[in-house]
């Protein structure tokens, strides 16, 4: 086993930290003391329900959105300051590099999720003074965005091996937004009766990554129990799905003259 | 430029070159050439659409290849977040080696290439020449056999260039090749024992820098200072124009005795005697021609 991407996995997780990557903690430190604050005064009752709601969500949507905009700028910034080009001249396949940088910024994004983490059992345990045994599927929850952080960064560093970070941006928006939707998606397929429509429907389906699968935050707000079964086939879906577009990434990428 | 493909251009044409073990190769030509390009071919940061090219008997797009060779890019940039000391670190983790070796190969190299003081300064801080420095010494921290520099001596001031040269000795006296890009004739006399010309694309030829560039002296340039009151003496006087105090004269070499004596005689501070060679330029417009060389570059950019 090649040595190669951690070692670009640590440099690339070294510049987020640099790059004041981890600020957006204190915007996530500050709506939680606020909320914390604020909850305490309105609802007794539900203060629990709500902290864990709106903790799981702004995990989740600070991770996406460092995901998607540092995971588009992961190739592209080392193709357009030429950084690449030194380090292409060392033994280094391109496809480590890729795996390098996916690494180094999902390393980035789970220190990140893991701090925010902390942030959320930090306000539980100011408004209720106490954690439950229930509150373990705030764990699930947190894995699970995890998982959803691994497959938007992949797709970010798929489509930036050849656009722009603006149209990456784009795409792997997109594809969150149409990934959430893929179910309802072969659905519309079955009700117009075309098989040729069926068939794209259900392709596209399948195609897309699967989203809904991962968000588990109401369920862990109520304190549910998440199902086992569900989290061993998330995690297989997730590794798969990322292995293939990485794969897909480094077909793409090798291939590439860099300008 | 299209979304999928790039509009293809010829940027070099039938280019056969080989380089001989322990030599300094200097890989001349005007901006444009295609000297960065060749580069980039060997480093397999691009792809020819024909042709193969060898390094120490390995394929390019060969990795292993590349623990033996060290690449300088042309205005190399690094990541700016790092140290010099961090950088060099990064790059020599890449071949493998251990964190002993690794502290000692960095501090060595750095040393080599002075920059033993800004060791711990961040990158974003380097000057154009300090990052010169950083970017040789990240070609040469595992000690390669063949080293690729791109316009090496480019940004540098006097004292920085000299330095590269020295580096550039150096290598040489322990048996490792050196292909070196320039466009700078006087650094390829300097180091070069063999040098290749390259224009729009193709290899014009390849030889030791004496036979293949004429190094006749076409003219001789006087710098000199008059004193107060003195009269310009009149085989100077269309020839010599005046910067600054000093006067500033080219004339052809069997005329140069005769307005030193003249100068001589009317007490003129004479400050240099230079001989004029063709720059790498003069000698392109002559082998190729200006009017020439442009219809070539715009036949092979047509192709």
């Amino acid at each position: 086993m090649s040595a190669i991407p951690g070692v670009v996995a640590i440099n690339t997780f070294r510049e987020a930290v640099r790059d004041r990557v981890m600020y957006n903690l204190i915007l996530f430190a500050l709506m939680m003391m606020g909320a914390a604050i604020l909850v305490g005064e309105i609802s007794i009752g539900i203060s629990r329900l709500v902290i864990i709601n709106l903790g799981l969500s702004a995990i989740s949507i600070f991770g996406l959105v460092m995901a998607i905009f540092i995971g588009v700028g992961l190739v592209y910034k080392e193709m357009e300051k030429r950084t690449l080009y030194s380090l292409l001249a060392k033994p280094v396949r391109r496809w480590e590099f890729l795996v390098g940088k996916f690494g180094g910024l999902l390393l980035t994004l789970t220190v990140n999720t893991l701090l925010m983490m902390l942030g959320l059992a930090a306000a539980l345990f100011y408004v209720s003074r106490e954690f439950l045994r229930a509150d373990a599927t705030i764990l699930v929850a947190v894995y699970f965005t995890l998982l959803e952080l691994a497959l938007v960064t992949a797709l970010a560093l798929f489509f930036s091996c050849f656009s722009s970070p603006m149209l990456s941006t784009m795409f792997t928006l997109g594809i969150y937004v149409a990934g959430f939707f893929s179910s309802d998606i072969r659905g519309i397929g079955m009700v117009t009766h075309n098989p040729a429509m069926q068939a794209t429907a259900r392709a596209i389906s399948y195609l897309l990554p699967n989203f809904r699968n991962f968000n588990v935050i109401s369920a862990a707000a109520h304190g549910d129990a998440i199902p086992f079964t569900l989290i061993w086939q998330n995690t297989v879906y997730a590794a798969l799905y990322v292995a293939l577009v990485l794969m897909a990434a480094s077909a793409v990428f090798s291939g590439r003259n860099l300008k | 430029m299209g979304f999928w493909r790039q509009r293809m251009r010829r940027s070099l044409d039938n280019l056969s070159l080989e380089v001989e073990d322990g030599e300094v190769f200097g890989f001349l030509g005007p901006n444009g050439a295609g000297k960065t390009t060749t580069l980039k071919l060997l480093m397999s940061l691009i792809f020819p659409t024909a042709g193969t090219a060898r390094v120490r008997g390995k394929p390019i797009d060969d990795v292993r290849m590349h623990r033996e060779i060290g690449y300088l890019p042309e205005q190399p940039y690094f990541y700016d977040y790092l140290t010099g000391r961090e950088l060099l670190d990064y790059y020599a983790r890449l071949f493998g080696f251990g964190s002993a070796e690794r502290r000692e190969r960095v501090t060595r190299f750095l040393k080599r290439v002075g920059l033993a003081d800004a060791a711990d300064v961040q990158l974003r801080k380097f000057s154009k020449g300090m990052l010169q420095r950083v970017g040789i010494a990240q070609a040469i921290v595992h000690d390669p056999q063949v080293i690729f520099l791109d316009e090496p001596m480019s940004g540098l001031d006097p004292v920085g260039r000299r330095e590269v040269r020295d580096i550039i000795h150096d290598l040489k006296r322990e048996g490792r090749t050196v292909f070196f890009s320039t466009h700078i004739l006087s650094d390829a006399e300097m180091l070069c024992d063999r040098v290749g010309v390259l224009v729009g694309g193709k290899l014009q030829g390849v030889g030791a820098p004496g036979e293949l560039v004429s190094m006749e002296v076409y003219a001789m340039e006087i710098l000199f200072e008059l004193r107060e009151g003195c009269a310009l003496p009149s085989s100077l006087d269309k020839r010599a124009k005046q910067v600054g105090g000093r006067y500033r004269a080219e004339l052809p070499e069997d005329e140069l005795y005769q307005a030193l004596e003249e100068l001589r005689s009317c007490e003129a501070r004479i400050l240099s005697v230079t001989p004029l060679r063709p720059t790498l330029e003069d000698y392109f417009f002559k082998l190729v021609g200006r009017d020439e060389s442009a219809t070539r570059s715009k036949e092979v950019a047509s192709r």
